[in-house]
C-alpha cells in the first residue's frame, strides 16, 4: 500500500516535473523562436554571474517578476472570485496530465507499473471534462474582474472553446471507434500494430481527417495565435486585462500547459505515444526480417524518450504555426468552428463507422 | 442634399483553393520555417567561427556594438578649436538666432586680436530642449560648431545634466560631473559657479602674463 503511493507520488512528481519545467521553457521557446524567425536575436540578456545562456535565464528572471510585482485587485472586484479564477486554470489544466501515458509499462520485481499518474478506463472523457472545466477559470476572470473589457473577453473565450470543443470531441470518436478503447494507455498500445510491417498503425495513418479537424480545434482550445481572440494583448484584450503580478502568471502558464496538453493529445491519440516505430516489448522487429533485442528498461526509457520528442516536436510546431498565422475574424473564427470543422468531423465519423462496418463485420 | 464622392470597394472573393485553409497556411509555414532553419543554421555556424560574412539576424547589440553612422548623421554637438585650444567660436548669434528651438544660449566677450573680435565667455546647449535639427551647424560661419561626435546615448537623471556647457562642448568625452575646469582662455566657469576662469596668456603660452 505505502509502495504503490509512492510510485504514484513519483509518477506524478516526473510528470509535472516535465511538464512545468517545459511550460517555463515555452517562454523561452516563444521569445527565440519568433526572434529566429524574424530575423532577429530574442531575449539575451539575463545573465547569472555573466553567464547569458542564450537566453534560458530569462524564464527564471521572468519568475521572479511575477512574484515581486503588485498584486491589483480592481475596485469593486469579488476579491475571493479574482483570485479564484487563475488558481482554478492552472488546476484543471494540471490535473488533466494525470490521465496522459508516457511509457510502456514497468514490471520491476514482480510489481507492475504503468507509466501514467492515473490509469481511469475513461481517461479520454476525463482529459476532455478537465479540459472543459477550465473555461471555468476564464469566464470567472472576465466575470471577476468588474471590468467590460474583461467580461467580453471571457464570454468570447467562453463562445470559442465550448464551439470549437465540439468539433473536437466528434473528432476523437473516430479514433475511439477504430481502437475501441477510451483508455489512453489501451489506446498507445492498441497503436504499435504495423500495416503490412512497414508502416505503424498511428491515428495519423487510419484518420488523417480527424487529425487534422483535432489539430486545427485544439490550437482553438488553447487560446493562442491565430485563435486569440479571447486575449489579443495588442489590441482588443481579453479576460485577464486586470490581473497582474502572479496572477496574471498563472493564466500565463495555464495557456502553455494547455499547449502542452494538446501537444500530449495529439502525440497519444495520433502519433503512437511512446510507440517506437518497429520496436516491441523484446526489441525491435524491422519489417525487412532483422531484430534487434533489447533490455526492459531500455524499451521502457525509449518509450519515454520517444513520447517527450514527439511532444516538444508538436510544441515547436505550435510555435511555428503561431508566428506564422495572424489572428482570425471572430465571424470567421465561429464559422469555421460551425461550417467548416463540426460537418467535416461528422462526415468523418460517418465514414469511419461506414468502412468499420463493412471491413470488421 | 449633398453629392458624396463614393468609392466602392471590391473584395476579392477568396477561391475555393484559399478557403480550404491548408494549402495557405502550408505556404506561411513554408515561408517561417525557411527563415528559422536558416537562420537557426547561421547561428550554429556563427557559434563555431564559420559564415561570419552571412548575418543570421539584423539586430545590432547595442551597448556593445554600435551602429556605423552616416557621415551627414546629426549626433551630439562639439565646439572645434584653434590651433591654440580656443574656441573658433566669434560669438556672432547665427546659431542662437536661428535655433528653432531656442536651446542655445551665448555670452560674448571681447577677443584680444582685433581680427576675431568675439568669442564665447559662455556657450550653452540644453539638449533637452534641442531637436537636432542641424540648424547651428548650416548657418555658423566660421565652422565652429559641428554635430559629428557620434554620441546618441544622451540621457540624463535630472533637467540640469541635460544642460552641456563651455566645457563638454568643446571636449566631447567630458560627462557630467565636471571635475576640473582645464579651459586655459577666460570664460564663465560652472565650476568656479559662474565667475570668469582662465586666462589669454595661459591659451597663448606667453610666459609673462601681462601686467
Amino acid at each position: 500500500m505505502v509502495m504503490d503511493v509512492a510510485v504514484k507520488l513519483t509518477l506524478a512528481a516526473l510528470m509535472f516535473f516535465g511538464v512545468l519545467n517545459l511550460a517555463a521553457l515555452h517562454t523561452w521557446l516563444e521569445r527565440k523562436q519568433s526572434a529566429i524567425i524574424q530575423d532577429r536575436i530574442g531575449a539575451n540578456r539575463a545573465s547569472i554571474l555573466g553567464f547569458r545562456l542564450m537566453g534560458l535565464f530569462h524564464p527564471l528572471a521572468d519568475a521572479v517578476k511575477m512574484f515581486t510585482k503588485e498584486d491589483v485587485v480592481p475596485a469593486g472586484a469579488d476579491r475571493a472570485l479574482h483570485t479564484l479564477a487563475p488558481i482554478f486554470s492552472v488546476f484543471f489544466a494540471l490535473v488533466a496530465f494525470a490521465a496522459i501515458p508516457f511509457g510502456d509499462r514497468l514490471v520491476i520485481g514482480g510489481r507492475v507499473i504503468e507509466l501514467q499518474i492515473a490509469k481511469i478506463d475513461a481517461a479520454l472523457l476525463y482529459v476532455f471534462a478537465m479540459l472543459s472545466v477550465g473555461v471555468y477559470g476564464v469566464i470567472l476572470a472576465g466575470f471577476a474582474s468588474r471590468s467590460n473589457y474583461a467580461l467580453l473577453g471571457g464570454l468570447r473565450a467562453a463562445a470559442q472553446m465550448i464551439s470549437y470543443e465540439i468539433a473536437l470531441g466528434i473528432a476523437i470518436i473516430g479514433v475511439v471507434m477504430i481502437y475501441g478503447t477510451m483508455d489512453l494507455q489501451e489506446l498507445v498500445r492498441a497503436q504499435g500494430k504495423h500495416l503490412g510491417g512497414w508502416i505503424p498503425l498511428w491515428g495519423i495513418v487510419v484518420q488523417p481527417v480527424a487529425f487534422l479537424v483535432f489539430l486545427t480545434a485544439a490550437l482553438a482550445e488553447t487560446k493562442r495565435a491565430p485563435f486569440d481572440l479571447p486575449e489579443g494583448e495588442s489590441e482588443i484584450i481579453g479576460y485577464f486585462v486586470e490581473y497582474s503580478g502572479m496572477k496574471f502568471g498563472m493564466f500565463f502558464l495555464a495557456d502553455f500547459l494547455e499547449t502542452i496538453m494538446v501537444a500530449c493529445l495529439a502525440t497519444t491519440l495520433f502519433f503512437g505515444g511512446w510507440q517506437v516505430p518497429y520496436l516491441m516489448r523484446d526489441g525491435f522487429h524491422f519489417p525487412w526480417g532483422a531484430t534487434l533485442p533489447i533490455a526492459q528498461w531500455a524499451y521502457v526509457l525509449l518509450g519515454i524518450a520517444s513520447f517527450s520528442i514527439k511532444v516538444v516536436v508538436f510544441c515547436v510546431f505550435f510555435m511555428q504555426l503561431r508566428w506564422t498565422l495572424p489572428r482570425f475574424r471572430y465571424d470567421q473564427l465561429m464559422t469555421l468552428g460551425w461550417l467548416g470543422l463540426f460537418p467535416i468531423s461528422v462526415v468523418n465519423l460517418l465514414a469511419t463507422g461506414l468502412a468499420l462496418a463493412f471491413f470488421k463485420g | 442634399m449633398t453629392l458624396v464622392a463614393v468609392k466602392v470597394l471590391h473584395r476579392r472573393e477568396l477561391t475555393i483553393w484559399e478557403k480550404l485553409y491548408i494549402p495557405q497556411v502550408l505556404g506561411g509555414l513554408r515561408v517561417t520555417s525557411r527563415h528559422l532553419f536558416r537562420n537557426l543554421f547561421l547561428h550554429t555556424a556563427h557559434r563555431l567561427g564559420l559564415l561570419a560574412y552571412l548575418p543570421a539576424a539584423v539586430t545590432v547589440q547595442y551597448p556593445e556594438v554600435l551602429r556605423r553612422f552616416e557621415t551627414r548623421f546629426r549626433s551630439r554637438h562639439r565646439l572645434t578649436v584653434r590651433e591654440d585650444g580656443t574656441p573658433r567660436c566669434v560669438g556672432c548669434m547665427l546659431c542662437e538666432t536661428v535655433c528653432p528651438a531656442k536651446c542655445i544660449t551665448i555670452v560674448a566677450g571681447e577677443h584680444p586680436d582685433p581680427n576675431v573680435e568675439k568669442y564665447p565667455v559662455r556657450f550653452d546647449i540644453d539638449l533637452g530642449i534641442c531637436v537636432y535639427c542641424g540648424y547651428c551647424v548650416e548657418v555658423c560661419p566660421e565652422d565652429a560648431i559641428r554635430m559629428d561626435t557620434g554620441i546618441v546615448d544622451v540621457a540624463a537623471y535630472s533637467r540640469r545634466e541635460m544642460q552641456l556647457d563651455i566645457h563638454e562642448l568643446m571636449n566631447p568625452a567630458l560627462r557630467k560631473p565636471i571635475g576640473d575646469c582645464s579651459l586655459g582662455f577666460p570664460h564663465q566657469c560652472g565650476i568656479a559657479g559662474g565667475q570668469m576662469k582662465g586666462d589669454w596668456s595661459v591659451a597663448r603660452g606667453d610666459t609673462t602674463p601681462p601686467a
